[in-house]
């Protein structure tokens, strides 16, 4: 184990699998000599070469088209968004592309590749620049959605989608990147898609998050804990596929439950779980689903509004304690 | 405007043989697309439906020179032809027409979706300069491995209006992909034509502003095509980097299905313009050189005619008597193992 932030994991299960794999290379925007936006992809030009860490230009529709090509032709590309935000200047390579070829094929082209990069609010970089959407990923059949809430977890994840050979949408957030926590060094450390995992056990409520949802969530619990309300918080690290045996458990067990979504509102993956959790538990509910999400507004930039658009620890703590009125 | 480039009178140092492949392929592109009209209006085939006619020599022309399936083909909903030319049996395709688990892609993808990656054909685009942006990423694999192989993208005039399209020529002027573009150019993008579309008309004059080198050929006279195509794609192989052919076409038939069904043509050309263009079909061209130099005969001409409508016919008989995709396979192939 080593202690280090989510950053340096993300970056240390793309180092590993490329020493692994010559098939897999980076492409992106000021990923090579800049060493990345985020410093994400620092030093590995100086490890791999051009040819294998490779600048594009400032071109969303031709790095998703690149990259769905190559996997198309054999290589396991991994291509950044500089942040999602951007990716909506690709939507139709991924969306009509990447998506869904293996389908159209009848399953006779593979298309392994992993579009990944920040996503999430919480800096003050207003409307255009505050974007997850990986409710609109999940919604589109062919995608693997996969939100790591630590560091841990970005490497064991990453590393299962680069392997896998499906389009992955891997989204990390740009509020956790300076998280440090464990990490494990065996470079065959991987995290299976579609196994949530309980990061807090309870017995009152089921908190159930992805991402940074997830860091949410046990602040809350915390705080919960101090009215002895005893919080289960369940980080789903993949929204498809999706591990709702893990949450009906839960609720099987809690009788309560609040769903977490940093994103809109309206619409969003949140409303998708709750209506889950109705289809298979809904007997088992003492109270209804209490959703918290983002404001249903264009980011604002001002800080005051900024927080007040975006989903906080009290705000689950107030959730659950209506779920438990 | 570049202005097309009319061949001289053949000299081209072609056999006996392989003039007679040419016209034997295109034929068969030819007579396929007609089988596939009547399939349609009999509602055995539905959807969207796209015909090659007249645009034969572009996919004559070329495939038959590639490296398949090493080398990679990519192309537009117009895609019946290329997968022929690829090695797709016309039983694959029509079965794939007609929606049956035989088909080339099992019934998933339809007309506009023809592939056949065994044989280096990555498939059919429904989405105007969809292929375009995927071509870099092919292109890239190839340069990657290291291997001599090329990649020839396929699309249309109404493409070169389309911003990724411009995104993904800088990438492969930029990181000199072997790549090979060849503009179907049949002046019409639907209905509209390249005149009431697009600002510059010089498409060579765009792929150059990238950093990719090309010219603009006659495509009707598949001789023509052949000649250029040979020397290009050597260049592509040798110098690993990418080329532009905007290839003056034309279609004979309207955009799609419903074009011919309604009558929208009438919209937007004349029947005066389509007959010009028709004195210049393709498969007319070659029929001609073939009898010019005494290659064929008329018993020959009807043994190959009766040797396509076989296998046309024997393409329809397989697919009507292929089963539909069974409902298990509705949530198949939508992620890979």
């Amino acid at each position: 184990m080593a202690v280090m932030r989510y950053q340096q994991a993300v970056r240390l299960a793309m180092t590993e699998e490329m020493r692994r794999d010559p098939n897999v290379f980076l492409l992106g925007e000021e990923i090579a000599q800049y060493q990345g936006t985020y410093r994400v992809t620092e030093g590995m030009l100086q490890e791999f070469g051009e040819r294998r860490v490779v600048d594009t230009p400032i071109s969303e529709i031709g790095i998703a088209g690149m990259a769905t090509g190559a996997a198309m032709a054999g290589l396991r590309p991994v291509a950044e968004f500089m942040t999602w935000s951007f990716a909506l200047s690709a939507m139709d390579q991924l969306i009509n592309h990447a998506a869904k070829i293996t389908y159209m094929s009848g399953g006779r082209i593979q298309c392994p590749v992993v579009f990944r990069g920040p996503a999430g609010v919480g800096t003050q970089l207003s409307a255009q620049h505050s974007h997850s959407l990986e409710s609109w990923f999940a919604h589109t059949p062919g995608f693997k959605v996969v939100m790591p809430a630590t560091p841990a977890d970005a490497k064991g994840l990453l590393k299962t989608a680069i392997r896998d050979n499906n389009p992955i949408i891997f989204m990390e957030h740009a509020g956790l990147y300076g998280l440090s926590g464990e990490v494990p060094d065996d470079t065959e450390f991987m995290i299976p898609f579609g196994q949530a995992a309980v990061r807090r056990e309870g017995t009152d409520i089921s908190l159930v998050a992805y991402s940074r949802g997830v860091q949410m969530c046990l602040k809350a619990a915390e705080a919960l804990a101090k009215d002895n309300i005893s919080a289960e918080v369940i980080d789903l690290r993949t929204l498809v596929p999706l591990d709702m045996a893990t949450v009906v458990a839960s609720i099987t067990k809690t009788h309560r439950a609040v769903v977490v979504q940093e994103e809109w509102r309206n619409v969003g993956f949140a409303a998708e779980l709750a209506t889950r959790i109705y289809e298979q538990a809904f007997d088992e509910l003492d109270a209804p689903v209490e959703r918290v999400a983002g404001a249903d507004v264009p980011m604002p930039y001002a800080k005051n509004l900024e927080r007040a658009a975006i989903p906080t620890d009290a705000d689950i703590v107030a959730a659950a304690k209506r779920a438990l009125a | 405007m570049a202005k097309t480039v009319v061949a001289p009178p053949t000299e081209d140092n072609i056999s006996r043989a392989e003039m007679l492949d040419l016209y034997r392929l295109m034929l068969r592109v030819r007579r396929l697309e007609e089988s596939v009209y009547r399939k349609f209006h009999e509602a055995k085939i539905g959807g969207y439906l796209h015909r090659y006619d007249g645009q034969e020599a572009l996919v004559a022309g070329i495939v038959p020179q590639l490296q398949l399936p090493q080398d990679k083909i990519l192309c537009t909903y117009r895609d019946h032809a290329h997968a022929l030319a690829c090695g797709t049996s016309a039983r694959e395709i029509m079965a794939e027409l007609m929606g049956r688990a035989t088909g080339c892609a099992g019934g998933k993808g339809g007309s506009m979706h023809l592939i056949d990656p065994d044989k280096g054909f990555l498939g059919g685009d429904g989405i105007v300069g969809g292929p375009i942006p995927i071509s870099v990423g092919v292109g890239y694999a190839l340069q990657y491995t290291g291997s001599k192989n090329i990649c020839v993208c396929y699309f249309g005039d109404g493409a070169m209006n389309q911003g990724g399209v411009h995104e993904a020529f800088n990438m492969v002027g930029l990181f000199k992909l072997p790549v090979l573009y060849i503009l179907e150019n049949n002046k019409y993008a639907m209905g509209t034509s390249v005149q009431r579309s697009t600002g510059q008309l010089d498409f060579v004059l765009k792929a150059k502003a990238h950093g990719i080198a090309g010219e603009r050929i006659d495509g009707m006279d598949v001789l023509n095509v052949r000649r250029i195509a040979e020397r290009v794609i050597k260049q592509i192989r040798e110098t690993g980097e990418p080329y532009f052919l905007d290839v003056e076409c034309y279609r004979f038939f309207g955009h799609g299905i419903g074009d011919d069904n309604t009558g929208g043509q009438k919209f937007y050309r004349s029947e005066e313009e389509v007959s010009k263009w028709r004195q210049r079909d393709p498969i007319s061209q070659i029929l001609r050189d073939l009898k010019h130099k005494g290659y064929i005969n008329d018993e020959q001409i009807e043994a190959i005619e009766a040797e396509i409508k076989a296998e046309v016919e024997d393409a329809i008989h397989f697919a009507e008597n292929s089963l539909e995709p069974p409902l298990e396979s509705l949530y198949e192939n939508v992620f890979s193992e």
